[in-house]
């Protein structure tokens, strides 16, 4: 099941990219599944994990927000829904959702946001992250790159990146060409989300198959 | 009274699905122009023995799909006896809607998650092919939840053997005769390497006009 997700926040926009390959133990079983989807208009959430129970945690929360937009009339900011995404996920603290999710969006400002979590909810603001099989291979190599936005650096500073929207999909594509030639459970198509003031696109990137 | 809570213990534990006893091998499905191609063989393997050579592993279901299965023989019996129940249902609304591959498939997801939450899992690997309304569809679930779609699936074995064909020679808009043929080669390759393989296979068509599961041949 395992794969791979990233996410970088910038100014005025979040990319979040994950691979579309769905294995299990050694097999492919296929190339094109799409482990990101749209929460709310401005947040996109991809996770890595056990494919059953990332697809039950977003229905669960495409669900709530569904239920949140009749209640309030308008629709969850992105870090509302990263509040929801770590309640629902401890809720299950004792039959855990082998989910490892990155939400990614824009907060109220408008600026780009990027919560990470693990399997049991404990989350996060933080200018970048990775998850999943290859975040081990990714993560380094977006500290190196990414200094200002890093959780490492104290006093925290402010969690974005001072890099361009183009400047920040090429890192990622980066990122991922590199974890698919050393990491077998990445690779195939690099599936990649922009968010920004203007709405959300989709790019496509081929990668390595074997 | 220790005496019965232990006799309830013991119930609870007999009520569960711990491992399959008879069981049917790989299901392999492909799209091709017209539709779906399924086949499958008609074996259902009592451990190391054959012990029924003629199972039906596919079924049609509603108007618009056929299933396939692979794994414990009881339990696909059992999930067509749940989606007998979902097809009255939806006959009765009458409302002219039926449902579709992907419904179904999608109903069939939920309940082997919810088994397999329970620890109770049904033992199979189902695939599901249909078409509607010019959209094909051919999906697959696991005993533990996993579903995906795409253009060819199979399960069990035929994921090893049969997957790297179908990846190799699979292309758009295949001709009946030619999704045969593939599939045929698919199943001799399993019959020469899957110890539970038998040389007697269905293979199914679902076109928009309907459902077709050939005869028992080999």
């Amino acid at each position: 099941m395992c794969r791979t997700c990233v996410a970088i926040a910038g100014a005025d926009y979040c990319v979040i990219a994950a691979d579309t390959r769905m294995s299990t133990g050694y097999s492919i079983l296929t190339r094109d599944y799409s482990k990101i989807i749209q929460l709310a208009d401005k947040s996109v959430m991809a996770s890595s994990g056990f494919q059953a129970d990332v697809r039950a945690l977003q229905k669960v929360l495409a669900a709530r927000h569904l239920i949140y937009q009749h209640q309030h009339n308008k629709q969850m900011s992105c870090p509302a829904m990263a509040q929801l995404l770590s309640n629902t996920l401890y809720y299950k603290r004792f039959f855990p959702y082998y989910a490892f999710n990155v939400l990614g969006g824009l907060d109220s400002e408008g600026k780009g946001c990027v919560f990470t979590y693990d399997a049991v909810g404990s989350y996060e603001r933080v200018g970048y992250s990775a998850q999943g099989s290859g975040s081990t291979l990714i993560t380094p190599f977006l500290d190196n790159q990414l200094k200002s936005p890093s959780p490492l650096l104290l006093p925290a500073k402010d969690a974005v990146t001072p890099l361009s929207e183009s400047e920040a999909i090429d890192l990622v594509k980066t990122c991922f060409a590199s974890a698919t030639e050393r990491d077998i459970y990445t690779g195939d198509k690099l599936e990649i989300l922009v968010l920004n003031a203007s709405g959300i696109r989709r790019e496509y990137m081929e990668l390595r198959k074997d | 009274m220790p005496g019965l809570m232990l006799a309830s213990a013991a119930g609870s534990d007999s009520q569960r699905t711990l491992y399959p006893y008879v069981t049917g091998t790989s299901v392999v499905g492909i799209k091709y122009k017209d539709g779906i191609l399924l086949a499958a063989d008609m074996g259902g393997s009592y451990g190391s023995t054959l012990r029924y050579k003629t199972v039906e592993r596919m079924k049609p279901v509603g108007k618009h799909s056929i299933i396939g299965a692979s794994g414990e023989l009881s339990d696909f019996q059992e999930i067509m006896r749940y989606l007998d129940e979902l097809i009255l249902n939806d006959n009765m609304w009458d409302d002219g809607n039926s449902l579709g591959p992907k419904e179904v498939l999608n109903y069939l997801t939920r309940v082997m998650y919810n088994r397999r939450n329970k620890f109770n899992p049904l033992w199979n690997s189902l695939v599901l092919g249909g078409i509607k309304n010019g959209q094909k569809y051919l999906g697959t679930v696991s005993m533990i939840g996993v579903h995906y779609e795409d253009n060819h699936v199979a399960t069990g074995f035929g994921n090893h053997l049969a997957r790297p064909i179908l990846r190799d020679e699979w292309h758009e808009d295949m001709t009946f005769e030619e999704g045969v043929k593939l599939l045929e080669k698919c199943m001799r390759v399993l019959l020469y390497r899957d110890r539970s393989a038998v040389n007697k296979l269905q293979i199914a068509k679902i076109t928009e006009e309907g459902v077709t599961i050939s005869q028992p041949y080999s």
